[in-house]
């Protein structure tokens, strides 16, 4: 098992990981990491026009809702894409030292998570434009963030392990990623899910409960506790999972590639 | 590392075998993982690369690693380097290791030269701020400043080994693997990169060199090795070593 001693000694590695997952996402592009607050500021225009017109949302914080649940999930589907790749994307390396595989879908999650961060501050503009003013409920939006970092390092580990063995988890994990986008109530308003016979639906979607609690605090609301703790309690087990059968797998990784 | 019976170790490998799967391992998907586990079709047949492999390299020593081709050098510097785990046996090994196998060092095909100096001395374990005190000595040696900015997918073979071996001797390892990275190279750089192992013997650094030239061993090395079919069938000083295997070659 990978200590953290032998984790510590790698941490050049891994900034260096993180540093190259953020360069090469925007290799060749004219406007670089800025695209990670252009990006979701045009997806949220054009899920507002549709969305609002379609369901006839026309509230004047509509943006900020779709805003605040399309950032969380994207952070969350791309981390766990990209760390489902990672150990293809990094064969030239393990084909030829020895690094604590480990350090690959982590810092997947990292750089993205980076990015996510930065993408932050579109959230912050956009609320600020459209008079969803921070109460002091804001500060506990490090809560929510936390669980969902957790979460996508967890899921992130259980992809690479078994995407490296199986190539078809891309594309199986691209079609789930869509059921969980539909299941997040990113561009609708939950009640109507949750008030009827299928509430189970959203409640059982740890990424729901943490979008859910992500807004409760951006609009100054209480956050939801047993959301709160099903969604931790999900995070943690999905580590504790992704870290035994990565650890388990990992000198295997290479006959694969 | 308490696995040495002396200081003097640097390397210590005992009773290594390395087992491939020959078919199991090239399962993609999961269809076919599937379709083949209906048929009951998964074979398992298994191919000895490394057979019960063992010996100690000492500190400073310089071992040249013989064989024909498909003998397991490949793999047993891959063992060393830690890249694949033995099926059985212990290795054990002390300091930062430098691996350069099958001509590359650990490279990322997207990343410029420059980018990949910076990452594969973080693998080494230096920061970035080390690599930085290093950078113009290691482009100089490697003679590629013009391509420094080219991504690596654009570099010739001979291009990635002066890449890989100018990092991997600059930033002073303890061991250093070197798995024909020499053949690869032009005259000059041969000669330019034996002048610069030579030196490296004097800093005490331990170097594991596979190569098939004879000559260039005989001037490297005080020690070698010749692998058949997985086996160590000898191990000891050079000239011992180098004319058996001439014998065996004729």
């Amino acid at each position: 098992m990978t200590g953290l001693k032998e984790l510590y000694q790698y941490r050049n590695l891994f900034s260096e990981l993180v540093r190259k997952g953020i360069k090469l996402k925007y290799r060749r592009s004219y406007l670089g990491v800025v695209w990670s607050m252009i990006e979701p500021l045009l997806t949220m225009l054009v899920l507002t026009l549709v969305f609002g017109t379609l369901l006839g949302h026309h509230e004047k914080t509509f943006p900020v809702y779709i805003l605040s649940g399309r950032l969380i999930y994207s952070l969350f589907s791309q981390s766990t894409t990209t760390a489902l790749k990672s150990i293809r994307q990094n064969e030239g390396l393990i084909k030829k030292v020895h690094v604590p595989k480990v350090l690959y879908p982590a810092s997947a999650v990292v750089f993205n998570y980076i990015l996510f961060v930065i993408s932050l501050v579109v959230l912050a503009g956009v609320s600020l434009v459209l008079g969803v003013y921070p109460t002091v409920r804001i500060l506990f939006v490090i809560i929510p963030l936390a669980v969902l970092f957790v979460m996508s390092i967890g899921v992130g580990l259980v992809l690479s392990t078994l995407g490296t063995f199986f190539r078809d988890l891309e594309y199986l994990w691209n079609v789930a990623l869509m059921l969980v986008m539909y299941a997040s109530a990113i561009f609708y308003y939950p009640d109507v899910i949750l008030d009827s016979g299928v509430s189970w639906i959203l409640k059982y979607n740890p990424l729901f409960c943490v979008i859910s609690n992500f807004r409760s605090c951006i609009f100054g609301q209480t956050m939801d506790m047993w959301m709160l703790g099903y969604s931790a309690i999900f995070a943690v087990v999905s580590v504790v999972i992704g870290y035994v059968i990565f650890d388990k797998n990992e000198n295997k990784f290479i006959l694969h590639l | 590392m308490s696995n040495f019976n002396n200081v003097n170790e640097a390397i210590k490998l005992e009773n290594i075998t390395m087992e491939f799967n020959l078919h199991k391992e090239k399962l993609d998907s999961v269809k076919e993982y599937f379709i083949k586990l209906v048929k009951r079709d998964i074979k398992k047949d298994s191919f000895k690369a490394l057979d019960d492999v063992s010996f100690t390299v000492n500190k400073g020593d310089r071992v040249g690693v013989l064989g024909l081709n498909g003998a397991g050098k490949s793999t047993l510097m891959k063992v060393i380097a830690g890249v694949f785990e033995p099926t059985s046996g212990r290795v054990s090994k002390e300091g930062v290791i430098a691996p350069m196998i099958e001509l590359g060092a650990g490279f990322d095909n997207q990343y410029t030269g420059a980018e990949n100096i910076y990452l594969y001395g973080a693998v080494l374990g230096h920061s970035r701020k080390y690599m930085e005190q290093r950078f113009e000595e290691i482009v100089e040696f490697s003679e590629l400043k013009e391509f420094i900015d080219v991504p690596l997918k654009n570099y010739s073979s001979g291009m990635r080994a002066r890449l890989g071996f100018s990092i991997a001797t600059m930033v002073k390892p303890d061991i250093l693997i070197l798995d024909e990275v020499l053949s690869v190279g032009d005259a000059k750089f041969k000669k330019k990169s034996e002048e610069k192992l030579k030196s490296m013997m004097d800093e005490n650094t331990t170097v594991i060199f596979v190569s098939h030239n004879l000559g260039q061993l005989r001037r490297i090395c005080n020690k070698a090795m010749i692998l058949e079919k997985g086996r160590m069938i000898a191990y000891g000083d050079i000239e011992e070593v180098a004319a058996k295997y001439e014998e065996m070659t004729k």
